[in-house]
This record gives structure tokens, C-alpha cells and sequence, in this order.
């Protein structure tokens, strides 16, 4: 798999998810600066790390999502390439349009670090599909903006299209319909809150991110 | 017209800017002319508390600084120990530090706490260390306070904000309450890095004619005179004191932190210094001053945040992100180049000299020429005059309550008390996990951060128990360092250095000043008896308000070294059926006890003794129990003594332990908090192999308990639901919060 990390200034898990690339994959990743136009040739696989890009200054992920590199990462997302967003990744796929809805402060108005159970609703998309015939994992938030919302309409769509991918089953931010992953319509673009790259170490923690990795392996 | 700043300096002046009369006059005779407004501002910062030390020098020197593993003590912008190779076989270094934030965050309780992590991490990569972990230790006043809810609040977001911003994990710490810090709360931060041993970056500019470097943030005109304010007691109007408290960006910070470790790994830096308390003057005055140069600066090219500054308000703000680098000549566009691409400004404003002082220019004129020595080495020291903290009469056992009392309801209150109680609606806003290196965080005995790519990992604790140093400073601090040793112990940590955070009132008042002398000798008691060097500190004097001083609260960070971690032991895991032995003698110690204060409501007795030697032999057996992997549950004994630590292992691993019975339990047994002790738990057929080898050792050891069921059991009627413990535990801060 060749797979990519954007680093934005403020991006603080960019190593942590080239680590756990390089663990599924066995391939290092390339490290793309937001402000480069191209990214590199034959990708498989994007990903949009968590942190404070530009200082979650003005709104999270909405400077972020204005970068240089972005543009090349919606023409990668046009022609059918995996984009992952996590965290503030997903902040900024939402704020670029690459996926619905928004991501607002948490209900509870504090930071929230705390492992989280999650049910796995659709595990036939290309992120998903090694968790198999598991229904369940947990895997850690640490977020202060994760609390997910869009449209009645919006939300509608997503559930009738199979396109809620991962649901909290203890709601840590108050998200509509205890959202915490979503892929878009093509399922080639997905957002979540949890840190799959925190819980995918064989050598300690928790492993429930690691069917989220070995799915981006089998589908690139 | 002679601006305001440049104009002759008075006495009146010098006693506002928190000189004395003689400092002032020591001030004319050593520069043989008056100094103007700015030499003035300038040389009282240097000479104040929070830089010169000079109530405490004479006492710090006592310390034992060290050792076959320590590469820079005490001296440095942080502590450098020896952690052996890294991944590809390079030497690693490890670089911490612990330091206050008080006063501003009384005054600013989320812009003086995020500081605080700002200063400390700038210390620590200052260095050429990645910082990987922040812990914190926190005092606030009575829960019943009107101020506490919302310092606490307020302090907790402060910290949170800062350190998940720059993703520096911040993975534990201790939070107490207590009236004595009702008018003035204390922000003690540990911060922990780790750097190759050949990239260590020390402050000392040797050279004459090489470029100095100003990067970060912009100079603005806030905290001007904030080590001032750090080095004076606090009276009703403290609140005025509110703009000269710095406000924190962390986004910058992190910029800051990748552009200079960016740098680092080039040869263009031949010193680096961040500009914390005293900002530009401290600086520009320790770098010039350790290398024995001179340094002149021209005040024109300093990127100021607003228009009109003068070369004092330049000298003496305390704008935060900011740092200072003297590089090898001809270097300037490589070091700009990187700073550019994290956007950051990198500006010369000046050069190294062989002049032996401190020049700034502004305006085609020279504003201030002072000799360096008299900003550093000159700075007054004193030996001020101190009185030894009287001895405490100690408790009788028969004054406390009598043995047949219920023990399950007395735990239940003490779990739950503002000091014991789960401390999650803190932690659970810090990111403890970013870094993907966290193996042991809060709740922890002590918190465990993988070396990247390694099987070897360190651990580091925060502790201070202060009302044992209330009791008795001496015996109370060698507790401090000696419950650190325990906690690295309890992990299976080889305990290698520790950084002290002595935070106290008033040393011009000899009762303050015998307590500060006191934890000092304390804390070199237990040092040298344990090997375990000072290599960093930090000193917080003058904590009083209206003439109320705190209790004495010298916090000790420390850091030991775990070889693998595989083999490692915490309080998760715990198998029913599993047995659990007290490792350590009971004397049924009260005095100064949790027990006492919570239960009986007496803050009274002298604190539990400290028998060094045989915390070193209880702490080197556990250890090796834990090493050759034996054990992996294990709990350290300390505030609310064995009963509580059952309590802590059994929410931990959500099993219930049920205690044998015994002939003749009292109060004291459950709840004293006699030191030197562990609890580990074991499957039943090792019990021999251990309980021969403690016995060997010396040690006392009794199988005290056995694992299983869904309670806390003392006996048959004297039990408590753990579900029940739970709640009590757990709902204590959420709920005062709510309130």
C-alpha cells in the first residue's frame, strides 16, 4: 500500500499515523506539506491526521481546509482514491465539503480523552470491511470539537444509505445519533473522531483501530 | 526630551521595582554611576527571587547533584540524565524539568496555568529534547473556597489546552485541597524529553562576533515585570495584578518546537536559550554571562507587537514562544529558511562580544551598558535568618477510634474525599495517548512513556505529601523523594533523578525560612542515601497572601528507566483466586495520616519516619520481582495507608478482595501509613518461592488478602459493594464541579 500523511502546521498525530501505516503495510509513508500542489504519483491511500491544524484558529480544520494540498486531495477523492480523515482530519474533510455535516464543541464544553466502545454498523466499505463479522471495537477520542451534526436530511441519508459507519455506544460529545464515523456516497472518503492509530500497538493498549488499518490494506 | 525609560533611576523606583535600600545602594557603589530607568528595570528582575534565588543559593547547594548517569545538573535550562542507547544504537539522553506557575495562576487561572506548560516545554526542547510527556502537580484551597471551583476549573482548561495543542501527552499528576492554598494556589508542571546525546544544546555563547537570533512570537508589552510579581506576596488587590500575567499560544509553540528541533539537527546553533521569566534580559544575560562574552542588541530590530515600545518594555516583557539563538556565522539564511517554512520570524538582532556586558542600542544612542557580573554572579545571596520547625508531640494509638469501629464505612468516606477521590474529570481532559508511546498513564503508580522503537521505556511520578511537610519539613520532604523512589519501584522502574518544585511563603520570615531549610536537608537525605541526584529545580517563594503563608509543599519529579517493558506491573489484571501479600512492617503509624485529618478531623503527630535503607532494599526487591517477571500487580502504599491502597487495586482490576482475618485489627493497621511498603498479588503457588526470597532479603512479607467476589471485605458484616465504592469515588468532583 502507498499511502500518504498531510502535514498541516498544528498537525500533532501525523507521526503516530505514519507509524501505524508503516506497522499494517510494512511501507513508510510519504509526508506531503500542505503547502505542495501535487501529491505524489500512484497513491492509494490519503490520510488527514489529528492535531490543531493552524491553531484550530477561526473554526477546527477550516484553514486547513483552504490549504494548497487540498485541491490535489478532492481530485484524489474524484477519481475513487481512500481519503481518511481522523479527528481534526475529519474537521477538515467536513470543512472542505468532502463530507457532510459539521463538527461542533462538544456538549459537555470540555476536552474528552477516554476510550470509547464503538459499534461497528457497516462493515462492508473499504475502511471497514477486516472487522469482518465484528460488531463492536473501542478505540480512544481526545477531542474538544467532535460533537456531530448535519441536516435531518443529511443524517437521514446517511443512515438510509448504510453511510454511518462507526456509532459511539457511549456517547463521549452529544454527536446526532451517537455519529462517529462516517464514509461518503462513493464510500471512498470517510471521517472519524476516534484515533484508530492509538489502539493498532501489538506491543500495548487496545487493538480495535487495527481492522481499520488492515481494511485500508486489503481494499489499496 | 530624555524618554521617560532612559532618565536617571531613583530609590523610590528601585523599592517599587522590589529592590531593598541596601540592594539599591549596593546597585550604585558596584556601577559607580546611577543607572537610568532601564539598566534599573533590568538589573531588579535579575536580582529578583524568581531569578537570582538568592534566598535559597546558599541552602540548594546541599543537594546531591551527581552521579554516573547525570550529563548536566542543576545550572542548565533543565536536568540531562543518561538513558543509554536508543533505536540504531544512539545514546539517549533523558531532559525534565519541574517548575511553578503560581502567582499568575491565582491571578489568571487559564492563561497562568498554560503558560506554565509553555515555559516548561521550552525549557525541556531548548535542550535538543522532543518533549514526550507533561505531568502536574496542583494545590488549590478548601473545596468550601468561593474562589476554588473556578480556579480549578479554569487551571485544569489552562493546562488541557496548551498541552493537547502542541501534542505532548499529559499523562498524571496529583491534585490536593486544602486551606492553606485558599489565597494562593499552586501550578507545579513536569515536562519530559528525550534527545540524542550528541545534540545537546546548552545557553553558554563563548564565542565573540557570531549572530544572535531572535525567533518565535512577536515582543508585545504583556507580563512586563512578571518575575517581580512571582517574587512578592499577595494582599487583597491581587487581581491588579492581572497584566503582567502572559498569554500562551500554543500553535506557536508548536511551530517553535518542529522549527528548532528542525534546526538541531543541522550545525548552525552554537547556543540557545528560550525567554521565559524575564524574557529578553534573562536571555541575552545568561547566555552572554555562562560564556563569559558580551552581547550587544539592537533594540530597532526586535519584532515588536505594537508600535512605540521602549528598549524597557523590549527588555522586560514576558511575551511567550519566544527564544533566542546565537548561531555560527554565515548560518542566518539557513536558520531563517526553516523558521520561514513553519512561518515563523527569525531576525538578527545582534552579536556576541568580548566586552563583559550587557549593551542595547535603540536609536543611534546606548541605552544601557552593564557589566554582566553584576546581573549574574553579583546578584545578592543571602543566608537569611531561620528558625527550625518545632517537633510534633506524637498521637496515641488509644486517642484515635477504638478498634471495633466498622472499617468498611470509614474507607468509604476516605475514597471519597476532595483528596483521594477519582481525579477523571481531570485527566479525562488531558490527551494522554498522542505520541502513540503512553503504556501507563493516570491512575498509574507512576506513568510509563515507550522510548519510540524500543522495548525500553521511563516512568515518572509527581509527589508530595504536604501535610507530612507541614508536620515536619525535614522528615516530610525525605517522604516526598522517598514516595517518588517507591511509585518508580512500583512499576518496575530503576529510580535515576528527580527535579524539585519548592514552593513556600515568605524567607524573610525565619519561621518560612526554617521550613525551606529543612525540606532542602530533607531532600538530601533522602537523595544521597538512595542515589538518586537533584539534576533540576525550581524555586517558588514569597506564596502568601495577606500574611498567610501555604503549607510547605516541596513537589519532586522524578524519572526511572524500565529496561523492557513487557515486564512491567500496574493495578490491572487482577485474577480471582489470586493472593495478595503486604510487602513492608506495620507499625500502625496515624500521625499526620488521611485517617486523621478526614475521619477525626485533627491535622496533628509528626509524619510516618522515613527508614531510607530500607525503602532502597523494599524498593530494589519489588523491583526485581517485577524484572524477572513475577509479579505484574503491584500497588504502592501511601495516603490512607493499606486500606486504601486495597481499595485503588480493587476499582482498578474491578474485582473485590476480601482481607484475612486477623487477631487483632485496629485503625492503625488499616489506615496508618507507615512508608516502605507494597502490596502485590500473585497466583497462590508462588507465595513460597516470594515469601522465602522477601524473608531473605530481610523483609517482612504476609499474605494479607485474596482476590474475588463483587466486595471490599474486612470481614463478614464489615464489607463494601464495590459498585457502591465506585460511585462515591468517582461522583466526588464531578458533582462539586456541577455545584
Amino acid at each position: 500500500m502507498h499511502a500518504a500523511v498531510i502535514v498541516f502546521p498544528g498537525s500533532n498525530c501525523d507521526s503516530d499515523a505514519a507509524a501505524a501505516l508503516e506497522r499494517v503495510s510494512g511501507r513508510k509513508p510519504i509526508m506531503c506539506w500542505h503547502k505542495d500542489r501535487d501529491l505524489p504519483a500512484g497513491l492509494d491511500c490519503i490520510w488527514l491526521p489529528g492535531g490543531f491544524s493552524h491553531g484550530d484558529y477561526l473554526r477546527a480544520g477550516a484553514i486547513a481546509a483552504r490549504a494548497p494540498i487540498m485541491r490535489a486531495v478532492a481530485e484524489f477523492a474524484q477519481r475513487g482514491g481512500l481519503v481518511l480523515g481522523v479527528c481534526n482530519g475529519f474537521q477538515i474533510l467536513t470543512e472542505a465539503g468532502l463530507l457532510p455535516g459539521a463538527l461542533l464543541g462538544n456538549a459537555q464544553g470540555r476536552f474528552v480523552c477516554r476510550d470509547v466502545a464503538l459499534a461497528v454498523e457497516n462493515a462492508n466499505t473499504a475502511f471497514t470491511r477486516a472487522f469482518r463479522e465484528r460488531r463492536e471495537t473501542a478505540m480512544p477520542v481526545a477531542h474538544a470539537g467532535g460533537r456531530y451534526e448535519a441536516t435531518q436530511a443529511e443524517l437521514d441519508a446517511l443512515e438510509q444509505e448504510g453511510r454511518v459507519v462507526l456509532r459511539y455506544l457511549d456517547n463521549p460529545n452529544g454527536s446526532a445519533r451517537d455519529i462517529a464515523g462516517i464514509v461518503n456516497a462513493a464510500g471512498n472518503v470517510m471521517g472519524l473522531m476516534p484515533h484508530p492509530e492509538r489502539a493498532a500497538d501489538p506491543a500495548f493498549g487496545g487493538q480495535g483501530g487495527w481492522p481499520l488499518l488492515q481494511s485500508l490494506l486489503e481494499t489499496a | 526630551m530624555t524618554h521617560p525609560h532612559l532618565a536617571p533611576a531613583d530609590l523610590l523606583l528601585a523599592l517599587e521595582f522590589g529592590l531593598s535600600q541596601a540592594e539599591w545602594e549596593r546597585v550604585l557603589t558596584s556601577l559607580g554611576r546611577i543607572p537610568n530607568v532601564t539598566e534599573l528595570g533590568i538589573i531588579s528582575v535579575m536580582w529578583s527571587e524568581h531569578c537570582s534565588y538568592k534566598s535559597s543559593r546558599v541552602h540548594l547547594a546541599k543537594l546531591p547533584t551527581k552521579g554516573a548517569h547525570v550529563i548536566h545538573g542543576p545550572g542548565e535550562n533543565a536536568g540531562v540524565i543518561d538513558i543509554g542507547a536508543g533505536p540504531d544504537d544512539v545514546p539517549l539522553a533523558c531532559i525534565f524539568k519541574m517548575e511553578s506557575h503560581n502567582h499568575p495562576s491565582f491571578i489568571e487561572p487559564y492563561q497562568g496555568a498554560a503558560t506554565g506548560v509553555g515555559g516548561i516545554l521550552r525549557d525541556v526542547f531548548t535542550m535538543g529534547a522532543r518533549p514526550i510527556a507533561l505531568m502536574n502537580a496542583l494545590r488549590f484551597g478548601d473545596p468550601s473556597h468561593p474562589k476554588t471551583r473556578r480556579l480549578l476549573k479554569g487551571v485544569i482548561s489552562g493546562i488541557a489546552g496548551y498541552g493537547n495543542c502542541v501534542g505532548v501527552p499529559t499523562v498524571g499528576g496529583e491534585t490536593n485541597f486544602h486551606a492553606g492554598y485558599d489565597g494562593n494556589i499552586l501550578v507545579n508542571v513536569l515536562c519530559v524529553g528525550v534527545a540524542r546525546q550528541d545534540r545537546i544544546f546548552l545557553s553558554a555563547a563563548r564565542g565573540a562576533g557570531d549572530p544572535v537570533v531572535y525567533v518565535g512570537a512577536k515582543t508585545g508589552r504583556d507580563g512586563i515585570h512578571g518575575a517581580t510579581m512571582a517574587s512578592a506576596e499577595f494582599s487583597d488587590d491581587a487581581q491588579a495584578s492581572r497584566p503582567t500575567v502572559q498569554v500562551g499560544d500554543p500553535f506557536l509553540e508548536k511551530l517553535l518546537i518542529e522549527a528548532c528541533l528542525e534546526l538541531m539537527a543541522t550545525d548552525a546553533i552554537l547556543a540557545i536559550q528560550d525567554m521565559g521569566a524575564a524574557g529578553l534580559t534573562s536571555s541575552s544575560v545568561e547566555m552572554a554571562a555562562k560564556g563569559g562574552s558580551g552581547i550587544v542588541l539592537d533594540m530597532d530590530a526586535i519584532p515588536a507587537r505594537e508600535a512605540g515600545m521602549s528598549p524597557y518594555e523590549f527588555m522586560l516583557s514576558e511575551s511567550q514562544e519566544r527564544m533566542l539563538l546565537v548561531l555560527k556565522p554565515g548560518r542566518e539564511s539557513q536558520a531563517q529558511a526553516i523558521f520561514s517554512k513553519w512561518g515563523l520570524d527569525a531576525v538578527v538582532i545582534g552579536r556576541t562580544n568580548d566586552s563583559g556586558r550587557l549593551q542595547l542600542d535603540w536609536r543611534g544612542a546606548r541605552v544601557c551598558d552593564l557589566p554582566l557580573a553584576l546581573l549574574a554572579d553579583e546578584a545578592p545571596k543571602y543566608e537569611r535568618p531561620f528558625i527550625r520547625p518545632p517537633i510534633q508531640p506524637k498521637i496515641s494509638p488509644q486517642s484515635c477510634a477504638p478498634a471495633d469501629a466498622a472499617i468498611a464505612p470509614i474507607l468509604s468516606r476516605l475514597m471519597a474525599c476532595p483528596d483521594m477521590a477519582s481525579k477523571r474529570w481531570i485527566w479525562e481532559q488531558y490527551d494522554r495517548h498522542v505520541g502513540t508511546n503512553t503504556i501507563a498513564d493516570s491512575g498509574s503508580n507512576a506513568a510509563i512513556i515507550r522510548i519510540g522503537g524500543s522495548v525500553r521505556a521511563l516512568a515518572m511520578v509527581c509527589d508530595v505529601t504536604p501535610r507530612y511537610v507541614a508536620a515536619d519539613p525535614f522528615e516530610g520532604a525525605k517522604q516526598a523523594v522517598a514516595e517518588t523512589y517507591r511509585n518508580l519501584c512500583a512499576v518496575g522502574a530503576r529510580p535515576l533523578a528527580i527535579t524539585d518544585n519548592l514552593n513556600f511563603g515568605n524567607p524573610q520570615r525565619p519561621e518560612i525560612m526554617g521550613q525551606i531549610v529543612a525540606a532542602i536537608e530533607g531532600i538530601a537525605a533522602a537523595c544521597t542515601a538512595l542515589d538518586y541526584p537533584v539534576v533540576s529545580g525550581n524555586v517558588s517563594l514569597y506564596n502568601e497572601t495577606n500574611g498567610a503563608a501555604i503549607p510547605p509543599t516541596p513537589a519532586i519529579g522524578a524519572v526511572g528507566l524500565i529496561d523492557d517493558f513487557a515486564r512491567r506491573a500496574g493495578l490491572i489484571g487482577l485474577q480471582a483466586g489470586w493472593r495478595i501479600l503486604l510487602i513492608g512492617a506495620a507499625q500502625g503509624w496515624l500521625g499526620a495520616s488521611l485517617y486523621l485529618r478526614e475521619i477525626e478531623g485533627r491535622e496533628e503527630g509528626p509524619p510516618p519516619p522515613v527508614d531510607l535503607e530500607m525503602e532502597r532494599s523494599t524498593g530494589a526487591f519489588v523491583r526485581g520481582l517485577i524484572e524477572a517477571g513475577q509479579v505484574r500487580i503491584c500497588h504502592d502504599l501511601s495516603d490512607g495507608g493499606l486500606a486504601c491502597a486495597i481499595a485503588e487495586l480493587a476499582l482498578a482490576s474491578d474485582i473485590g478482595i476480601a482481607l484475612f482475618p486477623r487477631s487483632a485489627p485496629s485503625i492503625g493497621w488499616f489506615f496508618g501509613e507507615d512508608q516502605a511498603r507494597y502490596l502485590i498479588a500473585i497466583a497462590p503457588e508462588q507465595e513460597g518461592e516470594i515469601s522465602e526470597a522477601a524473608l531473605a532479603a530481610g523483609l517482612h512479607i504476609e499474605a494479607i488478602a485474596i482476590a474475588g467476589g463483587c466486595e471490599i471485605a474486612f470481614s463478614a458484616e464489615d464489607a463494601i459493594d464495590l459498585a457502591q465504592l465506585r460511585r462515591a469515588h468517582e461522583d466526588w468532583l464531578p458533582n462539586y464541579m456541577a455545584g
